[in-house]
């Protein structure tokens, strides 16, 4: 096996603010290879947002570095993509406007692009939707939508930050099978920022434990389920779930109340 | 969900009856209201319960209408009025929003004149119109000014507001695509403010017919609260009850035309 593609070494995280200074993260380091699907899960306000900004350049971490295919981290980087929490499609434009947004920003809609874009949403089921405002979608075609708008700049990994939290649970079930399915067709390394176990077993190939505030990295564990077909509500019934679940659950040594 | 007409149960079909019935009558209502008011007005100064000298009559009101339009003054007041007021709203809220952006791109100069906004934000307006005129002159542009100043604090507020509240999920969305500042605006902050805009305009339209008119009270030769003036002092309430008359249906239509402008503007949103 080659060099990861993502090499978080040794991250801190230092928050100020009026009432004092919080510790978000200490020491975390993490490597993804490509083409791996990871989840990480920790307790709310572990941090795991946080991490994900700091890979995605949005926010410099106060200690360690990122490196991405072997150069670090120094600001935004069209090699990732980032899904935010709600889809954030913007209302005013259409499903074809909103896909080109990224190429749009970054001054590069050619015709290839364009002709990128149209296969993308032909594909996924979204053509016949392009001339639609999101207000007219459902909630699985939108964050399909969002996912599009993503790979449209054909990012190498993909950020996914909670990015189904805001949807129901049926949805939320539907939408994980179908993201899940697009990133594998589309051969993206993906890392999925959760608090839902279940739902980061189901998704990854392996999850990251992170501690409770300062966070740090507990354990990762390489999932292998036996599922006929590998699909996260196939693989929820998997007879291996339960362990991994219980597993993780007893890490995240969470305390009701 | 709507039944096709054959589908239509009978009493889907009473309920329909029954429904274009109530708005026929409340129209109806609403017709009969104005007729009966006008009728009681004109009998009443007719017949000497009230002195139709201060209160003035329809049919004198008529009468002024179609001297005013005789003369070529009708068009002339109601244009000098609707002018003002147009640009004074279109600019107060040009630049309202404007500054709303300064604002936005220099967070630490909005802190500084946070304070500032407010107390002119509390500050009756009108009250300046003797600076203005001293300043601009007894002109169209005193009046115009007057207008722009009512309505400008509110919007700078409103839409300033307004830009806070896009989500910061969106912003981080475009900054991941690597986008500036600027581009921030044009994309998201702007667009995703027109309806603050819109609606800062439908209040503005309310507050520079004030601004104009009162500022036509303080100095103008022409337009619709100059006639309301001029018509006070001289004792004819038939010119007063005109231009009031007339200012309301215009100020109905302005309002109309700004409510069309908003659903134009936020077609993605039906």
């Amino acid at each position: 096996m080659g060099v990861p593609l993502v090499q978080v070494r040794d991250i801190a995280m230092k928050y100020h603010s009026p009432e004092g200074e919080i510790l978000a993260l200490d020491g975390v380091t993490l490597d993804v290879d490509k083409g791996d699907f990871i989840s990480v899960v920790g307790p709310s306000g572990c941090g795991k947002s946080t991490l994900l900004n700091i890979i995605a350049g949005l926010v410099r971490p106060t200690r360690g570095v990122v490196t991405i295919d072997g150069r670090p981290v120094e600001g935004v980087s069209s090699l990732v993509g980032y899904m935010p929490q709600t889809d954030q499609l913007f209302e005013w434009r259409t499903v074809w406007k909103n896909a080109i947004l990224g190429l749009e920003v970054q001054n590069k809609l050619t015709a290839e692009k364009k002709e990128f874009v149209q296969s993308l949403l032909a594909r996924y089921g979204l053509w016949e939707f392009r001339n639609a405002f999101p207000r007219q979608l459902s909630g699985g075609m939108r964050q399909r939508a969002a996912l599009i708008r993503t790979l449209a700049t054909d990012p190498q990994i993909l950020l996914l930050d909670e990015a189904f939290s805001a949807l129901d649970y049926q949805t939320r079930l539907v939408v994980s099978d179908e993201v899940k399915d697009i990133i594998v067709q589309e051969r993206k390394t993906a890392i999925l920022v959760t608090h839902d176990i279940a739902e980061a077993i189901s998704m990854a190939d392996k999850v990251a434990v992170l501690t409770r505030r300062p966070g740090r990295i507990k354990a990762v564990h390489d999932i292998v389920l036996t599922c006929a077909e590998r699909t996260p509500i196939k693989c929820r019934e998997a007879p291996e779930f339960r362990d991994y679940f219980n597993a993780i659950w007893k890490e995240l040594d969470i305390h009701a109340g | 969900m709507q039944v096709k007409d054959a589908a239509m149960s009978p009493e889907h079909r009473a309920y329909l009856r029954s429904l274009r019935r109530k708005r026929r009558n409340i129209a109806a209502a609403r017709v009969l209201l104005l007729v009966a008011l006008l009728l009681l007005w004109e009998v009443g100064a007719n017949l000497g319960w009230v002195n139709p000298f201060i209160t003035s009559q329809p049919s004198g009101i008529v009468r002024t209408i179609a001297n005013l339009y005789r003369d070529g003054e009708l068009f002339r007041h109601i244009g000098v009025t609707v002018y003002e007021t147009v640009v004074g709203f279109t600019l107060g809220t040009l630049l309202g929003t404007a500054i709303a952006v300064v604002l936005w791109w220099w967070e630490g100069l909005a802190k500084v004149l946070e304070p500032y906004l407010v107390v002119l934000n509390s500050l009756p307006k009108i009250s300046l119109g003797p600076i203005i005129i001293v300043w601009i002159g007894s002109g169209s542009a005193a009046i115009i000014v007057m207008a722009l100043l009512v309505s400008v604090v509110v919007t700078i507020l409103g839409v300033y507001s307004g830009f806070a509240q896009v989500h910061p999920d969106r912003i981080k969305l475009l900054r991941s695509f690597g986008a500036s500042k600027g581009q921030i605006l044009l994309k998201a902050i702007l667009p995703g403010s027109i309806p603050t805009v819109v609606s800062a305009l439908k209040i503005n339209v309310g507050l520079s017919w004030v601004g104009v008119i009162v500022g036509e009270f303080l100095v103008s030769k022409a337009g619709l609260g100059y006639l309301a003036v001029y018509g006070g002092q001289v004792f004819r309430l038939n010119l007063v009850m005109t231009s009031v008359i007339i200012l309301a249906i215009a100020a109905a239509l302005m309002y109309q035309a700004v409510v069309f402008l908003e659903k134009l503007f936020t077609r993605w949103q039906q």
